[in-house]
């Protein structure tokens, strides 16, 4: 009984497996159709002449460079808007005052495309790897900041009272119940983060960057290099679904007996 | 540890809640007396918004009096303490705690770890019979064991007094009968005071030495039936006519608050 459910478990998987598969194979057809439809073969090179791009890039010492700046200035920038938001959530969720005042600003700034903010950015922070930086941070920071107080806030009041009536003290409180209740909101916020992270990445680094996929895309498409600049989207690609799928498993370890799993 | 029999061990002395609604005053409590023996099971019902639950939190120390007192083991109530336990209606369990570890949370809280922490909670583990799920989490458990547990988490911290606010109301009826079969034999085997809110007049019956009648708006006793039904009660006790005359007398009570409040 218990062998015949594992063995449906694991066809199970074979079966997603099958279907990544399929996705993935649908995924070049279309590819390779645009590359030979005439109205759309000029931004779409197939996919030996966009992957034969590899080495030419790397011949021209562009793709290690580009790919270091831009996990430089995303990996710090994400690093400090979680650093930030961790703790302004937790006041919000705390302090009715901080977050009446705090609340508002995050809703308005959050609907703001940052590449509209950028040239203010640069106005104050000048060129370089310091605005790119603060434009990631900014966008990291609202993400994770809205996502964790909704989750802080909506913890559950029996679980506080339930502690206390067991003799928890405010500490325990804090350690023992509103920390490992709020860690899937946390970890929630951590890859929404991560995925905000390099989408404004084009962003942070039309900032007068001198390196970076971002800012490459930008030089590639100015000259018409559209094989290089494919490939490095599909390089960003990349990059964002590892780390989603990273956090995920971090997820699965971490928070397994949580009751469901949301967005 | 427990007083002599007859001692009082809650005294409720003029207590008045109210709380700021939304659309004014709400008298939820107003001149409530009770005392409740040492070792007494005193069962509660009445309407619903009688203000049953806002009693017991008070009792518990988890919401203050507006005025009046509760004297607890002769102090005054002031928070909560782990003299008192308390279980609740929607479970509170630890959702990433693993049934073990929910059970030895109050051990853990008065300093008992390891070794001791753990046969303890396994005692009661068994008590409740769920000794196959101790490593399993909340959301792999039915409605009726994950009440099990928080029942024997409310007895590892060892109270002195067990409140309880419609702990069963969620399950099917099978279920309660079972648990309400459980209760009784821990209660004769463990004695502890017990104060249960319940809106089945079957339940307050089959549990109770004394059922406590609210009446709503104000909140306040409306009556105290004595139930000289001898324990061990079990389900054929329903079928006695002294059963049935005391629930036919309360139900009256309880029905006429129903139609109170319709009007
Ligand atoms: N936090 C609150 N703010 C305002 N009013 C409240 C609050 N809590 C309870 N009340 C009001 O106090 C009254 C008593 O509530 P309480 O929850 O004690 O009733 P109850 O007897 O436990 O009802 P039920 O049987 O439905 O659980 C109700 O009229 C309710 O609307
Ligand atoms: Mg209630």
């Amino acid at each position: 009984m218990a062998e015949k459910k594992k063995e449906g478990k694991l066809s199970e998987k074979a079966k997603s497996r099958i279907w990544l598969l399929l996705s993935f194979l649908a995924a070049v057809a279309l590819w390779t159709f645009l590359s030979v439809l005439p109205q759309t073969a000029r931004s779409f090179p197939n996919i030996f002449v966009t992957l034969g791009q590899i080495p030419v890039v790397i011949e021209r010492g562009i793709l290690w460079k580009d790919l270091s700046s831009s996990l430089i200035s995303v990996g710090a920038g994400y690093a400090l808007g979680f650093v930030i938001a961790l703790p302004t959530a937790i006041l919000m969720a705390w302090y009715r005052p901080v977050r009446n005042i705090i609340e508002p600003w995050i809703q308005f700034i959050r609907n703001i495309p940052p590449l509209a903010y950028v040239p203010l950015i640069v106005i104050a922070a000048g060129v370089g790897r310091r605005p790119q930086i603060i434009v990631i941070t900014i966008a990291t920071f609202l993400i994770m900041c809205i996502t964790m107080y909704q989750g802080i806030i909506n913890i559950d009041e029996t679980l506080i009272k339930a502690a206390r009536v067991l003799g928890a003290k405010d500490k325990d409180i804090f350690l023992r119940v509103l920390a490992p209740a709020s860690l899937p909101f946390i970890l929630t916020a951590v890859r929404l983060g991560a995925s905000v992270a390099l989408t404004t990445l084009i962003a942070a680094e039309s900032t007068g960057a001198f390196a970076g996929l971002g800012m490459r895309i930008r030089s590639f498409n100015n000259n018409f290099e559209t094989a290089p600049m494919l490939l490095y989207i599909i390089i960003i690609g990349v990059i964002g679904i590892t780390i989603e799928k990273i956090i995920k498993l971090m997820e699965r370890k971490l928070t397994g007996w949580q009751e469901k799993r949301e967005i | 540890m427990a007083g002599e029999a007859g001692n009082i061990k809650v005294h409720i002395d003029n207590v008045k809640k109210t709380y700021q609604g939304k659309h004014g005053e709400v008298v939820a409590l107003n001149g409530v007396n009770l005392d409740i023996k040492d070792n007494e099971f005193v069962t509660v019902v009445g309407p619903s918004g009688c203000g049953k639950s806002t009693l017991l939190n008070i009792i518990a120390g988890l919401l203050e009096p507006t005025s009046g007192e509760v004297i607890c083991n002769g102090h005054k109530v002031e928070g909560t303490g782990q003299d008192r336990g308390v279980v609740f209606q929607q479970y509170a369990l630890f959702p990433w705690l693993t049934v073990q570890k929910n059970v030895e949370f109050g051990l853990n809280m008065k300093g008992i770890k390891g070794e001791e922490a753990e046969s303890i909670a396994m005692k009661y583990i068994k008590m409740v019979d769920l000794e196959k799920f101790r490593n399993h989490y909340p959301k792999e458990l039915s409605g009726g064991m994950k009440q099990r547990v928080a029942i024997a988490r409310a007895y590892a911290a060892n109270p002195e007094v067990l409140l309880m606010d419609e702990p069963f109301g969620a399950l099917d009826a099978q279920t309660r009968t079972q648990l309400q079969q459980e209760l009784l034999d821990t209660w004769e085997k463990e004695m502890k005071t017990c104060f249960f809110i319940t809106h089945d007049v079957d339940e307050a019956l089959i549990l109770g030495e004394r059922v406590v009648i609210m009446s709503a708006r104000p909140g306040r006793i409306k009556d105290i039936v004595v139930n000289d039904i001898p324990y061990p009660r079990n389900q054929e006790t329903k079928m006695s006519p002294r059963f049935l005359e005391l629930k036919n007398q309360i139900w009256a009570q309880v029905y006429q608050e129903y139609l109170e409040i319709k009007k």
